[in-house]
C-alpha cells in the first residue's frame, strides 16, 4: 500500500516544477506548457484526496478542472497567436504595451 | 501480495513522471518541451489507475495527451520561431530567483504533507472511479457545474475564434 503522503508529495513536487517554469522561462508557449503541468498537480492532489476519503466528488472535481484547462489553452494559444502575428514575438519579456513606461 | 506490486508500479512512474517533468523544464524547443509534457501525462495517468481513478486516467490521455497537446503542436508549427529567438534565456538573476521561489514552496508544501502525517488509503469497492459512479456523482450533486462547463467550452470556442481571426 502506497501511503497518501506519498501521492501528495509528489504533486507537491510536480507544482513547484510547474511554478519554477513558469517563472524562469521567457517563451509564452512553454510556460503554457507550465501551468498545464501545475493544474495537473492539483488534480492529481484532488484525485489523491478522493481515494483517501474515499469520495467520488474529487473525481467530479477533476473532471471539471480537466474541461476548464482545455478552455485555457484554447483561448491562451489563440492569445498567443494574435500577440505573435502584431508583433512578431513570443517573448514575455517583450510583451509591455501596457507597462506604464 | 497485492501491497507489494502497487509500490512497484508507484516508484517507476513517479521517477519517470518528475524526469519528464524536469525535461519540460530543460528542454530549449518548445517542441522538445511539448513531448516531455506527453510522456509527463502519461506517467500521471498511470499513477491515476493506481488511485482507482480510471474514468479520469482515461480522460486524461484523451482529452491532456491528446487533444490539447495536439493543439500545443499545432500552435508551435504555426509559429515556426527561428533558432535565436527560441536560445535566449531569461536573466541569471531571474532564473535564480524562480528557482528559489519554487523551492520554497516545495518546502512548505512538503512540510505541511509531513504534517498531516502518514494515512493508508482505505479499500474500495469495485464501483469506485469507473464511469458508471463518476457519472452518478456528476449527474445528480453536480449537474448544474456540469451544464454550466458547456457555456464555458462554447464561450472558448468562440473567444478563441475572435482572437485568432485576423479580421472579424
Amino acid at each position: 500500500m502506497v501511503p497518501a503522503s506519498h501521492y501528495l508529495s509528489l504533486a507537491a513536487v510536480l507544482f513547484a516544477i510547474g511554478l519554477a517554469g513558469v517563472v524562469t522561462k521567457r517563451n509564452a508557449l512553454i510556460v503554457f506548457m507550465c501551468i498545464e503541468l501545475m493544474l495537473n498537480a492539483a488534480n492529481f492532489t484532488f484525485l489523491a484526496f478522493a481515494r483517501m476519503k474515499p469520495d467520488l466528488s474529487g473525481h467530479a472535481i477533476a473532471f471539471f478542472v480537466i474541461a476548464v484547462a482545455a478552455a485555457e489553452a484554447a483561448v491562451g494559444l489563440a492569445i498567443v497567436i494574435a500577440v505573435f502575428r502584431s508583433r512578431g514575438t513570443v517573448n514575455v519579456d517583450e510583451v509591455t504595451a501596457i507597462k506604464d513606461s | 501480495m497485492p501491497d507489494k506490486a502497487e509500490i512497484f508500479v508507484f516508484w517507476p512512474l513517479a521517477v519517470l513522471l518528475v524526469g519528464f517533468a524536469g525535461g519540460v523544464l530543460a528542454a530549449r524547443n518548445p517542441v522538445y518541451a511539448a513531448m516531455s509534457l506527453v510522456g509527463a501525462f502519461f506517467c500521471m495517468s498511470g499513477l491515476y489507475v493506481l488511485l482507482t481513478a480510471h474514468l479520469v486516467a482515461f480522460l486524461q490521455i484523451l482529452v491532456y495527451a491528446g487533444a490539447i497537446m495536439v493543439l500545443f503542436l499545432f500552435v508551435i508549427m504555426l509559429l515556426s520561431l527561428s533558432d535565436e529567438e527560441l536560445g535566449v534565456s531569461r536573466m541569471k538573476a531571474m532564473q535564480a530567483f524562480g528557482a528559489l521561489g519554487g523551492i520554497g514552496l516545495l518546502a512548505v508544501l512538503l512540510g505541511a504533507v509531513h504534517a498531516s502525517g502518514d494515512q493508508g488509503m482505505p479499500p474500495v469497492d469495485a464501483r469506485f472511479g469507473t464511469v458508471k459512479a463518476v457519472a452518478d456523482v456528476l449527474f445528480r450533486q453536480y449537474l448544474l457545474p456540469f451544464e454550466a462547463t458547456s457555456v464555458l467550452l462554447l464561450v472558448a470556442i468562440v473567444g478563441a475564434v475572435m482572437v485568432a481571426k485576423q479580421r472579424v
